[in-house]
């Protein structure tokens, strides 16, 4: 096979891959930052996939199944907020919650809608997010050597959702660090009294990133089942929305290094797959496992101070409680 | 007469059935400086806390410019022109000083442009009250006293013409101190109305126009700086005269049983927080250490009970039950201190000395569950239960239920419970760190003849309180600390308040006109 | 301010009748789902008892047969809550147990009976699981690395290392696709209706015991050793701790051994007990619902072993559902597990705040009027 054409095209696989991991990265970034542990976002993720798949199967609009992914999954980041910002409940907790109940709710309302054991049924393509070709993509590719299958193999070819991840990591960067909003939300993260007595609300700001949070998590769910896949398949997350929270922890909190994270963890993904019963020289068939490990064990390597620290935002994981 | 710029009339506030701020009338002048002095738990900071929207009042009227008003939140305060500089800041420090100062007065959504207005603000009011700050230094790489400067324009920006700051000295050098009185100077010359909240009467005498006095929750007395005393306002504050108690010394004082050597310790922030420290602690003394908080004292206390360790310098414990050196960055831990008999009553009780939903038959043994009476891997309820009795009988801890939950015992016998575990066994050694510290009047003699006949009976005594008037009554000799070190050792019966304040202050630093009474440290709540 | 004496809220009342309430709380919410995908709730928990406790079909032994599971997969997240640590990898060190099973069985299962081989296998399950949990202990107690995030990715670093192993090694070796070969019928734990003529078929077998002993030993371990006096004192006061010179990383480890331990004694009851081989994916999540267990038991044994027993008959109830039901799927149980850690958990405040203000105000009353 041509080397060019195999890196370009693992290079494809990795991006897709790590779509649904770069929204979510972003979603926990901005609860994080805001001072809220958000380990449900595997559940939010998996409502959203869900809610996304059986919208668009039932109406057969995929923009409706992008709203409806959205609403679930804000939903459900309203319950952690409401556990966790107005009762002050065990950030954790409320994580593994939401987890267990999205993957239960998901079954049981699958199941009965639609009585495939709690899949949904096959989306056709009008009823998903389809690739968009760019413009002159495939006569750049014949004509341009090199670049010219770069451009047609990895930029062109994608659905929109993969352009729009892409396009909130600056959003959030910019957000995040160079908005009243961000300076606010980063407040909450490291030092919500000093917010408190500066006249801001620490319940209202946490809601609001808990909201955003909600709505990354949403184009994430939607992307696994809508775009990624036709359908959408119990517990599909798999463990994605762990893989994205151990992104931003590699990442040290901030959008771009979060990608990059994704990204890492798209390539190691897509090698996964590729890789699976390939001989390789000397090594003989590499232990597919070895890269759906790699993420966690990078992560626990990373958390261990091994390579470099990671700190996270000093408030994280701690009710903010006014009185003094 | 001009419009008072705060007016408080009959305010009321409950927490339970404490009677937080009792009928509390209080009329602040505009460009005065006001201080509000009274002991620790006087309502001091309940009665500001109202004032700044953190509380809301029970009952009671409020007036800002003679303008009637209902603070609920800390906006409306801001809204009303009044700032509050904490006693604990309230910084982002992980974020510059402009953006600390502009944290919720952003007026425009996009950074660069607040950031841009904000610094020419920021620069205007540094320069309108003579306080220069680099607008893009990181909060948490600047010194204590200009961290508190941020706070303070941070309030400004919001347009604040009160202010409000909370113990602003507790944390500073005097060298920082002296800085903010200038500052505070400065301000009340530009008009604005700042109200100070102290025990230090000194520096009410110091920098205030008018005082009030506040005592158990209600308002005493108000007065105007020149009509008044530092006597007065201490016997005002406490409801009687101060007077010390009475000092036998030390007749036998023995060997030495505990001696630091060039003892250095830095703390995980790289700070360093003692610095070549060599003290020799006797049987049969009590040596004083008196220092303004945080110059020390506290790492001081763990290193001389075990709890750290130091980096540099050695230790040498000779008791009955054994001698022993410890060097430096050697691992340790305060088990292997007590088994040398050596006692050690922590400084804050509630953090260090006590679990407080234990039993307090369970924290009867903190530190001493290894006893071997106390059972090899089983614990020994019996004996447990058994030894807390005496102790409780002994050191009347009430109520004497060894299965009650520590929690629910007052603070004083929460104290004494601690105490009784550390002195129960009698060590040669005991460490003790602020010992009367939130305790009732009654609990407090108590503690205090307990500590006494320690030393009698042979113990050699370190203690470490803020409370010059109980290092004063109760050591044999002094040591001052400043800023981890050392700085000067003196006689009890040689000296009095005045010099020990001068050593306390780092006499190198300028000195004040008027050194007076020092009074309990207030501790946050 | 000088402390208010504040009145106990008694036991009862934060032991029993708050998790009750949550637990209450937790069902009717569930109810609500049941009546949104067009169910009879009523119904739904009628069959659900219906399917826990008969005895004809061994209802009730199997819902025995999975508290044994719960049982000591709560009581490795309560042991670790003690000391302050949440241990959420009970899933993975559970999987791990059942390696350590499966050596011991697959390499003397035709050598040994059951009777020398059950300390055996149960010793390797413990020390696999504790392998497994002691671990993110060293790495938390030496290196900083937050227990809760370290636990998670290692139960994925567990599920893919299994996999890897069963599907590569074990599996293979007897010509098996992705499950090891059933461990020789002498040496295993006889089941329930083995032991008893005309008991109906169910996995119940005696490893319900071990869990009851684990039980006790762990109340003995956390209220009356010196260790568990450590253990507690770190978790709720770490300062006061090093006051008392107790080692904190010497507690961490330990606590997390311990606590691996426990969860791995899982494979005990399921690859030795149940199965009598490994099989892909064995732990099912059970690993997850020793943190609802731990949760609702308050950390307490007994609490544990009353919670286990109660989402073992939800988990025997919910299978039977399928069949009585065909409108609901045996997943409600993620939705109750899911809902009863959210009401005990993380909104935990929200019946006990209440109900404890409730208690306080009454009592205050009758104090004023007698």
């Amino acid at each position: 096979m041509d080397v060019l054409s195999w890196v370009y095209s693992s290079m494809d696989s990795s991006l897709r891959l790590a779509v649904p991991l770069v929204f979510a990265a972003l979603g926990g970034i901005y609860a994080e930052r805001s001072g809220i542990v958000d380990i449900g976002l595997e559940g939010k993720m998996l409502m959203a996939a869900f809610a996304a798949a059986a919208t668009s199967a039932l109406t057969g609009s995929p923009m409706l199944g992008l709203v409806s992914a959205v609403l679930s999954s804000v939903l459900m980041a309203m319950m952690h907020g409401f556990a966790v910002i107005t009762w002050r409940g065990d950030q954790i907790i409320s994580g593994l919650a939401i987890n267990f109940f999205a993957s239960g709710l998901t079954v049981t309302i699958g199941h009965a809608l639609f009585d495939m054991g709690g899949q949904t049924p096959t989306l056709s393509n009008d009823q998903r997010f389809n690739a968009l070709e760019w413009p002159g993509a495939q006569w750049v590719a014949e004509h341009v050597p090199v670049l010219g299958s770069f451009y047609h193999d990895v930029i062109s070819g994608h659905n929109v959702l993969v352009y729009l991840a892409f396009l909130l990591v600056p959003v959030a960067a910019f957000v995040l660090f160079k908005t009243r909003f961000g300076l606010r939300v980063r407040a909450m993260g490291e030092e919500p009294k000093a917010a408190d007595t500066a006249g801001i609300s620490v319940s209202k700001v946490r809601y609001q990133a808990l909201i955003i949070t909600g709505v990354m998590c949403g184009f994430s769910g939607a992307y696994l089942s809508m775009a990624q896949n036709a359908a959408f398949v119990r517990e599909m997350t798999a463990g994605q929305g762990y893989i994205a929270l151990a992104a931003v922890i590699l990442g040290k909190w901030r959008p771009v290094g979060a990608m990059l994270g994704c990204l890492l963890f798209g390539v190691l993904s897509a090698m996964e797959t590729r890789l699976q019963s390939v001989e390789l020289p000397i090594i003989g068939e590499m232990p597919t496992q070895l890269f759906s490990a790699l993420p966690y064990i990078l992560t626990v390597v990373l958390l261990a101070g091994f390579i470099g620290r990671s700190i996270a935002p000093k408030a994280i994981g701690q009710p903010y409680i006014k009185e003094r | 007469m001009p419009t008072p710029a705060i007016s408080l009339k009959r305010i009321n506030k409950r927490f339970g059935p404490v009677w937080a701020n009792r009928d509390i009338d209080l009329t602040v002048m505009p460009g005065t400086i006001h201080g509000i002095v009274g002991e620790n738990g006087a309502g001091k900071s309940t009665l500001m806390s109202i004032l700044y929207g953190f509380y809301t009042a029970d009952s009671g009227e409020i007036a800002i410019n003679g303008k009637p008003l209902s603070i609920q939140s800390s906006q409306q305060a801001i809204d009303a022109g009044i700032g509050m500089v904490h006693q604990h800041f309230m910084l982002v420090e992980t974020f510059s000083v402009l953006e600390n100062v502009l944290l919720g007065a952003e007026e425009k959504s996009l950074l660069s442009k607040v950031l841009n207005h904000g610094r020419k603000a920021l620069q205007r009011i540094g320069k309108a009250h003579g306080m220069e700050v680099d607008p893009d230094a990181i909060v948490g790489e600047l010194p204590v006293g200009m961290q508190q400067r941020v706070e303070i324009l941070k309030a400004l920006y919001r347009g604040a013409r009160i202010l409000i700051l909370d113990e602003p000295t507790g944390v500073l050098t005097p060298q920082e101190a002296d800085r903010l009185f200038e500052i505070l100077d400065q301000l009340r010359s530009n008009g604005v109305t700042v109200l100070l909240i102290t025990h230090k009467l000194r520096e009410i005498m110091h920098i205030c126009d008018q005082v009030s006095v506040m005592r158990q929750g209600e308002m005493v007395a108000h007065r105007r700086i020149v009509a008044t005393s530092t006597d007065e306002l201490a016997s005002l504050m406490v409801g009687r005269k101060v007077g010390l108690m009475e000092n036998k010394p030390s007749t036998q004082i023995g060997e030495a049983r505990l001696t630091a050597s060039g003892v250095h310790y830095t703390d995980s922030r790289g700070i360093e927080r003692l610095h070549n420290i060599n003290l020799e602690l006797r049987s049969g003394e009590i040596l004083g250490v008196a220092g303004v908080a945080g110059n020390g004292q506290s790492e001081l206390l763990k290193i001389l009970s075990g709890v750290i360790t130091a980096q540099q310098g050695e230790l040498h414990i000779l008791t009955s039950k054994g001698e022993q050196r410890f060097v430096a960055n050697e691992s340790r831990d305060a088990r292997l201190f007590r088994q040398l008999g050596v006692g050690h009553v922590p400084e804050d009780r509630l953090k260090q000395g006590l679990v407080p939903n234990f039993a307090a038959s369970e924290n009867a043994i903190l530190g001493y569950e290894g006893d071997a009476k106390y059972g090899q891997h089983l614990l020994s309820t019996d004996n447990i239960v058994a030894d807390t009795k005496t102790m409780m009988a002994s050191f009347d801890v009430r109520p004497a239920i060894p299965e009650l939950k520590t929690a629910n015992f007052s603070g004083g016998n929460q104290q004494k419970l601690i105490i009784a575990r550390e002195m129960m066994r009698q060590p040669d050694i005991l460490i003790v760190g602020q010992p009367t510290r939130g305790v009732d009047i009654g609990a407090i003699e108590f503690i205090h003849q307990q500590l006494i006949k320690a030393r009698d009976e042979g113990a050699a005594v370190l203690l470490v309180s803020v409370e010059l008037e109980e290092i004063l009554a109760l050591s044999d000799r002094i040591i001052v600390m400043v800023d981890g070190r050392i700085s000067g050792e003196v006689m009890p019966s040689q000296t009095n308040e005045q010099e020990l304040g001068l050593l306390m202050s780092n006499a190198a630093s300028t000195i004040r006109e008027t050194l007076e009474v020092t009074l309990p440290e207030e501790v946050s709540p | 301010m000088s402390r208010v004496n504040v009145q106990e809220v008694p036991v009862w009342l934060t032991s029993v009748v708050i998790p009750l309430l949550q637990l209450a709380l937790a069902l009717m919410v569930s109810s609500l789902v049941v009546l949104i995908v067009g169910e009879n709730p009523i119904e739904a928990f009628r069959v659900m008892v219906q399917g826990a406790l008969n005895l004809e079909f061994g209802g009730l032994h199997n819902t025995l047969y999975y508290a044994t599971n719960f049982i000591f997969t709560g009581l490795a997240v309560a042991v670790a809550f003690h000391a302050g640590m949440f241990n959420i990898g009970g899933e993975g060190q559970a999987y791990l147990g059942g390696l350590g099973v499966t050596i011991i069985a697959l390499s003397l299962d035709h050598l040994l009976p059951m009777w020398l081989m059950a300390p055996l296998v149960i010793i390797a399950a413990a020390l696999f699981g504790a392998l497994w949990g002691v671990i993110p202990g060293i790495l938390q107690a030496k290196r900083g690395a937050h227990i809760v995030v370290t636990t998670i990715m290692f139960n994925f670093i567990a599920a893919a290392l299994m996999s890897y192993l069963l599907v590569s090694i074990i599996a293979p070796l007897s010509g098996e696709a992705t499950d090891s070969r059933y461990f020789a019928s002498s040496a295993v734990f006889p089941k329930w209706h083995e032991l008893f003529e005309g008991a109906a078929f169910s996995l119940l077998n005696p490893t319900l015991l071990i869990a009851l002993i684990c039980a006790v030993m762990v109340w003995v371990l956390i209220w009356r050793t010196r260790l568990g006096y450590a253990i507690r004192v770190m978790g709720q006061n770490p300062s006061a701790a090093e006051y008392a010179g107790i080692n904190a990383k010497k507690i961490i480890i330990i606590t997390m051994a311990i606590s691996g331990a426990l969860a791995g004694m899982m494979a005990v009851n399921e690859v030795y007990g149940a199965h009598s081989r490994l099989i892909l994916n064995y732990t099912n999540g059970f690993g997850f619902i020793g943190i609802a267990v731990a949760l609702m038991g308050r950390n307490h044994p007994i609490g544990v072993v009353l919670a286990a027993l109660l989402f073992g008959a939800l988990y025997q109830g919910g299978t039977e559902l399928q069949f009585e039901m065909p409108g609901l799927n045996p997943e409600l149980i993620l939705v109750i597990q899911g809902l009863v850690i959210f009401f005990t958990g993380a909104l935990e405040r929200l019946v006990r705040n209440p109900i404890e203000a409730l208690y306080t105000s009454t009592r205050a009353n009758l104090q004023a009027g007698g």
